[in-house]
């Protein structure tokens, strides 16, 4: 997984003392019986590239959309910049949202479509004829300017979608999977276009997403949705290398998870006896643990590494491979352990044509650093 | 493809045949010089200066022609809220009644529903004094009653299909609700409003039953004169109106048409 972000030292959400620019309080909506989003607290800051991760009905875009205003949340409040505006009407929002569906007037060209929003504003038409023509320029649609909506590629009316919400210069720009009904080349083309967009014009980005790897590429900070609450707020990297429980980290990335108990606790150092594993797992733990709590022992199948002889020390296991994936860049292997427990581990193919020196129906052994793998109670 | 499949070609033209082959005679025995319908006595176009002089037929033409254009011009706007409403306001008390009675008088027999206007409009003259007696008003009362069923369901159609999303933009945009009913929902539903509004116009035009039971002295519409007179014999003149009525449809349908093929192209070559 890249990330196109680099990995800047800005970071406004360490910084607490700054007003966000969204403050979502304790906000609920219910549909009927169901709870589409439980109470949700969220703070997204200035100049950020926010994304609500989740599955499918984990509640991310009703919450996108009580923040654009199209739905009422059944408690709580939302401030916009330090204003209340859980009971503003859509059109009094200093917020533009960009449409799964791109919701293009399909009456109206291309030009007229972004024009919509600043006429609304009652500005000149001069100064709207000037603006349109920057912002159709920013996403490089200039030539397209007459056409209408149905002329247009999928990939077009993206852009029309984009200019359009950007005309009016909102303080923040909602989308609701921008990216979802892009082939998949465009989509990793526009997942750098949208960034750089978003870094020039400084306009904080809130966007929803069910992929994960759209997500860790393009955002500052990730919420992970999950039944109507956020599993985990942390910047793409933390998601990954700490998830903070275990839904978090079986949705990002492939993991391995090893049931088991704490044997000790020492030096922020965790020893956990896992039946599953057949070896104890130390693991790098600096909040405390007791001795005979139930955990999880989480590990990425490319952190695990093949050794030549299978030893007693920690982390270390053994298995048979049972399948093998070959994916081109990467070697994805299936070991089975004596426990009966699969266990993922991928290899990078260095060397083109090399011959495999891990075949079918091998026994390998695996082990891992106690730095390189983390401990779920929840 | 007339060889390769000669049996398709033989059933569209029989299809063709039937929809069109009783306009065609229609139109042909308008120019009879002979007075029976039935029998061709040569060319003439006598008729059709009969039809200008004959004042009670050319009347309730314009009637007709009157109430159909009123009638389909309130059933469109009625028809339309009411369709919002249905599709809109899924959330409100009595939604599912409403779009029972709403839509209740497509099924019901024209009889029933002449005869009830009827019974409705003669009691309502003796409570508050309106209508009063019955005419081209009662007649366009009865005719909005019904027609508005049929506009609100093909309205009805258009909306639920219409992406919600759509006026949610224009909303985002900063457009207040009135302003996206007018810049954005009412563009979107016009090819809807304008069937609906044909539609009414066609089936008042040619309602008979409904107009018989509420219609009054002096108030005649085109249907009912052309009913009465067949019982007398048909005159031809009644061919040479439909003939006149056909011409001027067809015109409007062929520049309608013209006009928005060549806004078609005139789209396409900009592009």
């Amino acid at each position: 997984m890249t990330q196109i972000r680099p990995a800047s030292s800005e970071q406004p959400w360490a910084a607490p003392e700054e007003e966000p620019i969204v403050r979502i309080d304790k906000v609920t909506k219910t549909f009927g019986s169901t709870y589409a989003v439980d109470e949700i607290s969220l703070n997204i800051h200035r100049g950020e590239f926010f994304s609500l991760l989740g599955a499918s009905g984990c509640g991310k875009t009703t919450l996108l959309r009580m923040l654009g205003g199209f739905e009422t949340p059944t408690s709580g409040r939302i401030y916009i910049d330090g204003q209340d505006v859980t009971d503003v009407p859509p059109y009094l929002r200093p917020i533009n949202m960009m449409f799964q569906s791109y919701a293009l007037f399909p009456h109206m060209n291309v030009a007229q479509n972004i024009a919509f929003g600043l006429k609304q504003e009652r500005m000149p038409s001069a100064l709207i004829r000037e603006r349109v023509a920057e912002v159709m320029a920013l996403v490089q649609i200039e030539k397209l300017a007459t056409r209408k909506p149905h002329q247009l590629s999928g990939g077009q009316r993206q852009r029309v979608a984009l200019a359009r919400a950007l005309a009016k210069q909102p303080k923040i720009l909602l989308l609701d999977e921008p990216l979802g009904a892009l082939d998949k080349k465009l989509r990793e083309h526009t997942q750098f276009e949208l960034v750089n967009i978003q870094e020039r014009l400084g306009i904080t980005f809130i966007i929803v997403t069910h992929d994960q790897e759209e997500a860790m590429t393009m955002s500052s900070r990730i919420a992970l949705m999950h039944d109507g609450r956020i599993e985990q707020v942390d910047a793409p990297r933390r998601m990954y290398e700490f998830p903070a429980t275990r839904y978090a980290a079986s949705f990002i990335g492939s993991v391995n998870l090893f049931n088991g108990h704490v044997v000790s606790h020492e030096n922020d150092m965790v020893l956990i006896h896992s039946e599953e594993a057949g070896s104890d797992l130390l693991v790098h733990h600096s909040q405390p643990l007791n001795p005979g709590m139930e955990v999880t022992v989480a590990i990425r199948p490319e952190k695990i590494a093949v050794r030549d002889h299978h030893g007693d020390d920690p982390n270390s296991i053994h298995g048979i491979i049972q399948e093998i994936a070959y994916l081109g860049d990467v070697s994805i292997y299936h070991v089975e352990l004596p426990s009966g427990k699969r266990v993922q581990f991928t290899q990078s193919n260095v060397l083109a044509l090399a011959e495999q020196p891990l075949t079918w129906g091998q026994e390998v052994a695996l082990n891992w650093n106690a730095y390189s793998c983390g401990v779920l109670t929840q | 493809m007339l060889k390769r499949y000669p049996l398709l070609f033989a059933l569209l033209f029989l299809g063709y045949a039937f929809l069109y082959l009783p306009i065609f005679s229609l139109i042909i025995y308008s120019f009879n010089e002979s007075r029976l319908v039935t029998v061709w006595g040569g060319f003439s176009t006598k008729w059709y200066g009969e039809l200008i002089n004959n004042g009670p037929l050319l009347d309730a033409a314009w009637l007709s022609i009157k109430i159909a254009a009123l009638n389909a011009s309130i059933a469109v706007v009625l028809g339309t809220l009411a369709a919002l409403t249905l599709v809109r306001l899924r959330g409100i008390r009595g939604h599912k009644s409403l779009g029972v009675m709403v839509t209740a008088p497509l099924v019901m027999p024209e009889i029933i529903i002449g005869l009830s206007l009827l019974l409705l409009f003669v009691a309502m003259e003796d409570l508050i004094g309106w209508p009063a007696g019955r005419g081209q008003t009662t007649i366009l009362l009865a005719h909005v009653t019904f027609s508005m069923a049929y506009v609100t369901v093909i309205v009805q159609s258009r909306l639920a299909h219409m992406d919600t999303s759509i006026e949610e933009a224009a909303l985002d945009l900063g457009a207040r609700p009135v302003k996206v009913f007018f810049a954005i929902t009412l563009p979107m539903i016009a090819p809807a409003l304008a069937a609906g509004w044909l539609l009414a116009f066609t089936l008042s035009m040619d309602d008979l039953v409904i107009a018989s039971f509420v219609s009054g002295p002096g108030s005649t519409t085109l249907p009912m004169v052309v009913y009465s007179s067949v019982r007398l014999g048909v005159s031809p003149q009644i061919n040479a109106l439909a003939t006149i009525i056909i011409a001027v449809v067809s015109t409007a349908v062929l520049i309608a048409g013209v006009t928005m093929y060549r806004k078609e192209l005139k789209a396409q070559r900009k592009s």
